[in-house]
């Protein structure tokens, strides 16, 4: 349970006084150092961990890269290239800005779907699972306006592409979307001005994401953490204490990331980009296939499955809005995933869906391609509408361990650390 | 290794695929011909290459003998020619080179408030022949050559793998650190330009390269079988087509990303770094979780 007792003793005086007036040392104490963690977790959970440090690194690498950069349409392609060439490390920070949002993205869909494998968007987690869900759509804007920021030709036509979406408003009330599309623009076409605009909430964004992820931790240190067995912490031989078991085991997660992470920034800097945007933006030239950046492609492929634009928009956004109301879409009583024998298939079928959305994203809008695309476009749907609230009421799970402890060390044993429990 | 990109067999099995689930128009047309683009062995390529800067000098000679009539690169300044990691030519010689550049920097305004035309030094761009992008598509009969600074990294090869074999060739590619796809494409265009077949239709002054999406390209063939350009006898090859188009590709590649030796020089430091120190952290986790079973 996390709504743990503090052990927190102040030793020196200076502690005494402080616990008194303002308690950080007793909040990091009990956050951060006793704070009950399941024994059993794997490592998907050290996903959290891992996100943080690319929060953190994102906002780092772009003060510094802010510094240097110029937000117009005349100077911003030409500040990135100085930044390459002729900045300190700039080389070096540049990627690792730019991979870090690919990665932050790789990171936030494993841990993602990790909530969605073990249920740990159930009660008592759906206050958690919803910051969680806002978090990611504020990652996905942040995201989106930076990519505007180099000003190539895949900025400019990304940017055009997607705020045009809004004029699909025109269809529900005449004139609403161009009204609300030449607001976004700041006039009546993509230009420096709705760059320089896109620049100063780019920087605004990972501040709100900051405060959402504040939310988000505190949210979890209520309720406490999932585990793989889906069941809650029940007697203090289910947990270990945060520091040092938890820390441990999320500083191996964070540094094995971290060697995939700076493989691309250092041997692979452009492979996640897109070649066209090396070509400065050019509002008279359309580039062959438009496509956006590898995490956005599975809605890219939504949007384009709908044959009607206004209906495109609301599925992209339905897509992700759907994901608010999984708590309450799963009727299964059982959280982990683990012991639900059909719920497994139909998850697999749910992730392959979401590649296979990825990799039709990346293809021209045509033939086959859009075949499948509303074909797994359909599934991603059905998979939250239909099949999880269907499988819960029809499967017999499996059954499911007493406690988390019964689960690592087996019934016999368990009884034996209940005892050493009461005695020690 | 070399890997067709194209990978003929491959496209015809996906074609047939398209064709049998297709519920709209099939793609192939002919402007969708594949390219032909076949990976080459870079001395800069994977995870431990860096630039042969002799080849790097050898690629100077070509782009300023051929491409820099058309051609210049506003990123990359006369001294840069000179400094490690590059072609360093000696600080002598790029002097001399800026000073008899054939293309003069409009600067100023002076004193007087007039703009004046000067030869560039080592701090300035290397200019091509035209004042701006108007200038050059009024006489290139509308057609704009690009400025080659950043061209082989704003260029790629098409992957065509079908969609089974997509995700290994993906990963194979990340495993083996293949970012040179815009200098695979480049040496593919300059040694490209063939005859047109019979069943395509050439527009006014274009010219057929099979390397070139739709293969309808505006510039006129820069190197051929006849004309290459001839090295110096110390200069560690003998020009031909091939290797004029090789060589230049490098250069290219070099004004495109001038810190890539820096870079993956560096990024085995810290690679090294990262493994060994991920290693001992494991370890201290086995460590302190050998308390509990879990």
């Amino acid at each position: 349970m996390a709504a743990h007792e503090s052990t927190y003793e102040p030793k020196s005086r200076f502690g005494k006084w402080m616990d008194v007036r303002l308690p950080i040392g007793r909040l990091v104490h009990d956050q951060l150092v006793d704070f009950p963690t399941p024994r059993n977790l794997n490592y998907l959970w050290t996903f959290g961990g891992i996100l943080s440090f690319f929060l953190m690194l994102q906002i780092l690498t772009g003060i510094v890269l802010a510094m240097h950069y110029q937000p117009s349409a005349a100077d911003a392609f030409d500040s990135i290239v100085r930044i390459d060439r002729d900045v300190n490390f700039g080389w070096l920070l540049r990627p690792l800005h730019a991979v870090g949002a690919s990665m932050f993205f790789l990171a936030v869909y494993i841990h993602i779907f990790r909530g969605l494998y073990y249920g740990s968007y159930k009660a008592p987690r759906e206050i958690l699972w919803i910051i969680g869900v806002l978090i990611f759509v504020a990652m996905m804007a942040a995201a989106f306006l930076g990519y505007s920021l180099p000003w190539g030709q895949m900025s400019f036509w990304a940017v055009t592409v997607i705020t045009n979406l809004f004029s699909s408003l025109d269809d529900v009330i005449p004139g609403l979307g161009t009204a609300v599309v030449q607001w976004l623009w700041g006039g009546y076409s993509v230009s420096g001005v709705t760059l320089n605009r896109f620049f100063s909430l780019h920087y605004l964004l990972p501040f709100v994401i900051v405060g959402l992820v504040g939310l988000h931790i505190w949210a979890l240190h209520v309720v406490g953490q999932n585990n793989p067995t889906g069941v809650d912490i029940k007697t203090k031989s289910d947990a270990v204490t945060f520091y040092p078991y938890a820390t441990s085991k999320d500083a191996v997660g964070i540094f094995g990331f971290m060697i995939l992470f700076l493989w691309f920034v250092f041997f692979l800097p452009d492979y996640l980009g897109h070649a066209d945007n090396y070509i400065p933006a050019d509002p008279l030239v359309t580039p062959p296939h438009i496509v956006p950046e590898w995490y956005f492609l599975p809605y890219y492929a939504i949007l384009r499955a709908i044959p009607s634009k206004l209906f495109g928009v609301i599925a992209i956004f339905s897509s992700m809005g759907v994901l608010l109301f999984v708590p309450w879409l799963d009727t299964s009583l059982v959280r982990s995933t683990k012991y639900r024998p059909l719920y497994k298939w139909f998850f697999w079928l749910f992730v392959f869906s979401c590649l296979a959305l990825g990799y039709l994203g990346s293809k021209p809008a045509e033939g086959a391609y859009v075949f499948w695309a509303r074909v797994f476009t359909v599934y991603y749907f059905a998979h939250f509408l239909i099949v999880l609230p269907l499988i819960g009421l029809i499967e017999r799970p499996k059954s499911v361990p007493g406690s988390i402890t019964e689960d690592v060390l087996g019934p016999a044993e368990t009884a034996g650390a209940a005892a050493a429990g009461k005695k020690g | 290794m070399k890997r067709l990109v194209s990978r003929g067999g491959f496209a015809a099995v996906m074609t047939a695929a398209v064709a049998f689930a297709a519920t709209g128009p099939v793609l192939a047309a002919d402007e969708h011909a594949p390219q032909h683009v076949e990976r080459l062995d870079w001395a800069f390529a994977g995870v431990g290459g860096q630039y042969d800067r002799a080849q790097l000098q050898r690629g100077f000679q070509v782009f300023q003998q051929v491409c820099t009539a058309c051609h210049g690169l506003k990123y990359v300044r006369f001294g840069s020619l000179a400094e490690p990691g590059g072609p360093q030519f000696p600080l002598e010689a790029v002097k001399a080179l800026a000073a008899s550049w054939p293309y003069e920097i409009t600067d100023g305004p002076n004193d007087e408030g007039k703009m004046i035309e000067r030869l560039p030094g080592l701090a300035d761009p290397i200019v091509g022949p035209y004042k701006n992008d108007k200038e050059a598509r009024s006489v290139q009969g509308g057609a704009l050559p690009p400025d080659l600074s950043l061209i082989v990294k704003a260029r790629k090869a098409e992957s065509h793998a079908p969609w089974y074999t997509h995700w290994f060739w993906m990963l194979a590619d990340i495993a083996t650190a293949y970012q040179e796809g815009g200098a695979d494409y480049l040496y593919a265009l300059l040694t490209g330009y063939e005859e047109a077949p019979a069943s395509v239709e050439m527009a006014e002054g274009m010219y057929y390269n099979a390397a070139f999406p739709g293969h309808q390209l505006a510039m006129s063939p820069p190197l051929s079988k006849d004309f290459f350009i001839e090295y110096q006898p110390d200069s560690g090859a003998t020009g031909s087509l091939d290797q004029n188009a090789k060589d230049v590709t490098a250069f290219l590649a070099w004004t495109a990303d001038p810190r890539l030796d820096t870079r993956k020089r560096l990024g085995w430091q810290v690679l090294l770094y990262l493994l060994i120190t991920t290693l001992l952290l494991y370890a201290v986790k086995k460590r302190i979780w050998a308390r509990v079973k879990h």
